[in-house]
């Protein structure tokens, strides 16, 4: 009988004729570059789905994999250590674990990776999850002066919640993205004077605009935070022993300090595949749906898979642009699939569409955000009212609701995903039990210029190209 | 020692575990939660509880008990093969 459309198609034998993948399965090499939350819980997903072959986990820090949100919040508040935050682990991964040194090359033909030691480690799947590291003050000199931090690894953690322990006569956190919001708030709690320096015209203007940006500034002011938006430190200067003692400001202005914590954003650890031919640059490593990274080409590869904040993949939800998120929910939720997938038949395959989801909690309140906020053009305070600080916003993007944030009303949230999820119309057209007045109607969400980011937004569209290695954050600081 | 990660996208502050395991969690403010990442053992137990009762499921707990936690540090030689 010929094959029609409505005629089902013959039923594949799961295990195909040449048996690769259950060899795979069964004593296959994968190795995962990036030993931290996405390429644990890569691993633990692929000991859950029956991966029985050798699994080597390659991390350049030297510890075990541990969770970086507490460090800018219960380690700064001086509840938690920061040598005290390694990751629950779910299952066991049963791996060689080689940490404490760097992957620093890749050869894609011959499918090895290459470590600063010399030793070579041969695979037939790669997970690559390096992840991001801090953006550093520019001007190294300065950089290096005695109490200058970023903060991204336990030890910046440990190093700075010691430096804040010792009571800092100020702190000055340059850029006020989600993270330096959260350094601000934690020394206020500590009764610790600290300056932020934005060069937007707020807090969080980058990734949620300058409605939510307004209202950012005025809990940061509320607590007692001189904040200096639309200023930009030029230089930062020490003493004769070493020790950062002022920063000078683009207003002409001076800021005397002991404490500078950079927090201008993040790089993608991507150098070490620089010549390898994959699609890796300052963006990130282009891959699809599924996963499977691309090669400079724009060929996708069938061996190597990306996930967490170094990946950048296309999303269906938002025009199939490249995504990239430095969310710790996107670095769970893609590893899981690319595990999945990297042990799956082509048709058992699984894309990874997660809608972006992310927290943070500066001054007491707690800040949910689901979608993509900064691809909004629109904003309609669909519950509570921004004077109380308690309310939500839903984002408009061409006529369909794109993202939502919310300020202590996080339990609402899924809902608005849920309209995301299905493109429903912006504004959106229910009505709300504790819809304020002011809530009646959109108005502009007040992005800045995307050419002149303020800071780093944590989600990111970019592009469509899988070899773009274009950047457009051009740091001013 | 247990490790605990809560995935806060799912947490809905509705504050059982501050309740049942107070020397762990904490309410900061009206909705946010704090936590001890990594908790004595002798709280093991009331850490499980606080798990099991949370409404979302949010609560992530060493599963691999602390003799593996030990064995995948032990494991973890640096830089060598
Ligand atoms: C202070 C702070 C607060 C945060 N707060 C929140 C929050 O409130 N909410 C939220 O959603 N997200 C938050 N995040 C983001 C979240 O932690 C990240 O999204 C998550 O860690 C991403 O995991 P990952 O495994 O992809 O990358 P990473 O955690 O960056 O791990 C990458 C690992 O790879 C290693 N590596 C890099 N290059 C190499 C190499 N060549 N060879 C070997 N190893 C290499 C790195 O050293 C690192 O250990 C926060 C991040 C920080 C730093
Ligand atoms: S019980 Fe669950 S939802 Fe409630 S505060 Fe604790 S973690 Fe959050």
């Amino acid at each position: 009988m010929p094959w029609t459309p409505s005629t089902p198609r013959p039923r594949r034998c799961p295990v195909r004729g040449d048996g690769a993948l259950e060899q795979l399965k069964r004593e296959g090499r994968i190795v995962v570059v990036g030993a931290s939350l996405a390429g644990l819980r890569a691993a633990e997903t692929l000991r859950a789905k029956g991966f029985e072959g050798s699994l080597t986990m390659i991390g350049d820090e030297p510890g075990e994999p541990y969770d970086r949100p507490p460090l800018s919040k219960q380690v700064l508040l001086g509840k938690a250590r920061a040598d005290r935050t390694a990751l629950p682990r779910l299952r066991s991964v049963d791996a060689t674990w080689r940490l404490g040194v760097p992957a620093a090359g890749l050869d894609m033909a011959a499918r090895r990776v290459r470590l600063a030691d010399g030793d070579e480690v041969p695979y037939d799947r790669l997970l690559i999850a390096t992840g991001v590291r801090a953006r550093p003050w520019p001007r190294e000199e300065e950089a290096e002066l005695d109490g200058v931090f970023v903060l991204r690894t336990r030890d910046h953690g440990a190093a700075l919640a010691r430096r804040l322990a010792d009571g800092p006569k100020r702190v000055l956190v340059i850029g006020g993205g989600f993270a330096g919001s959260e350094v601000a708030s934690a020394c206020r709690e500590r009764g610790i004077p600290v300056t932020v320096a934005e060069r937007g015209a707020s807090p969080l203007v980058g990734a949620l605009g300058g409605v939510i940006g307004a209202v950012s500034a005025g809990l940061h002011r509320e607590h007692g935070v001189d904040l200096r938006c639309g200023v930009m430190v030029t230089a930062l200067e020490g003493d004769a022993s070493g020790r950062v003692r002022a920063a000078h400001l683009s207003d002409g202005s001076t800021v005397e300090t002991d404490v500078v914590v950079v927090s201008l954003g993040a790089l993608r650890n991507t150098e070490w595949l620089a010549g390898s031919g994959l699609g890796a640059g300052p963006r990130g490593i282009a891959c699809d749906a599924g996963c499977r990274a691309f090669d400079i080409r724009g060929i996708v590869t069938d061996d190597i898979y990306a996930a967490g904040d170094v990946a950048r993949c296309p999303h269906p939800l938002f025009g199939y642009q490249f995504l990239s998120l430095e969310h710790w929910g996107n670095a769970v939720a893609q590893a899981g699939i690319a595990a999945h997938n990297m042990i799956s038949e082509s048709t058992d395959r699984l894309p990874h569409m997660e809608v972006p989801a992310f927290w943070s909690s500066q001054f007491g309140v707690n800040i949910k955000s689901v979608g993509v906020p900064s691809m909004g053009t629109e904003i309609l305070i669909a519950q509570g009212s921004l004077e109380s600080r308690r309310f939500v916003g839903v984002y408009g993007y061409q006529g369909r609701v794109i993202g939502a944030v919310s300020f202590d009303h996080g339990r609402w949230l899924p809902f608005y995903q849920e309209l995301i999820e299905s493109t429903a119309p912006f504004p959106p057209s229910f009505p709300t039990v504790d819809r304020h007045p002011d809530g009646q109607r959109p108005m502009d969400a007040d992005f800045p210029d995307p050419s002149v980011p303020s800071h780093g937004p944590t989600v990111t569209l970019s592009g469509y190209s899988p070899a773009d290695r274009r950047i457009t954050f051009i740091p001013a600081h | 020692m247990v490790r605990i990660a809560v995935d806060l996208n799912r947490c809905q502050g509705y504050a059982q575990c501050a309740f049942l395991a107070p020397e762990i969690f904490t309410m900061h403010g009206d909705e946010a939660l704090l936590y001890d990442p990594e908790a004595d053992e002798a709280q093991r137990a009331k850490l499980a509880q606080a798990a099991a009762a949370c409404p979302v499921q949010a609560i992530l707990v060493d599963a691999v008990d602390a003799v593996d936690a030990v064995d995948a540090s032990a494991e973890a030689v640096s830089g060598a093969r």
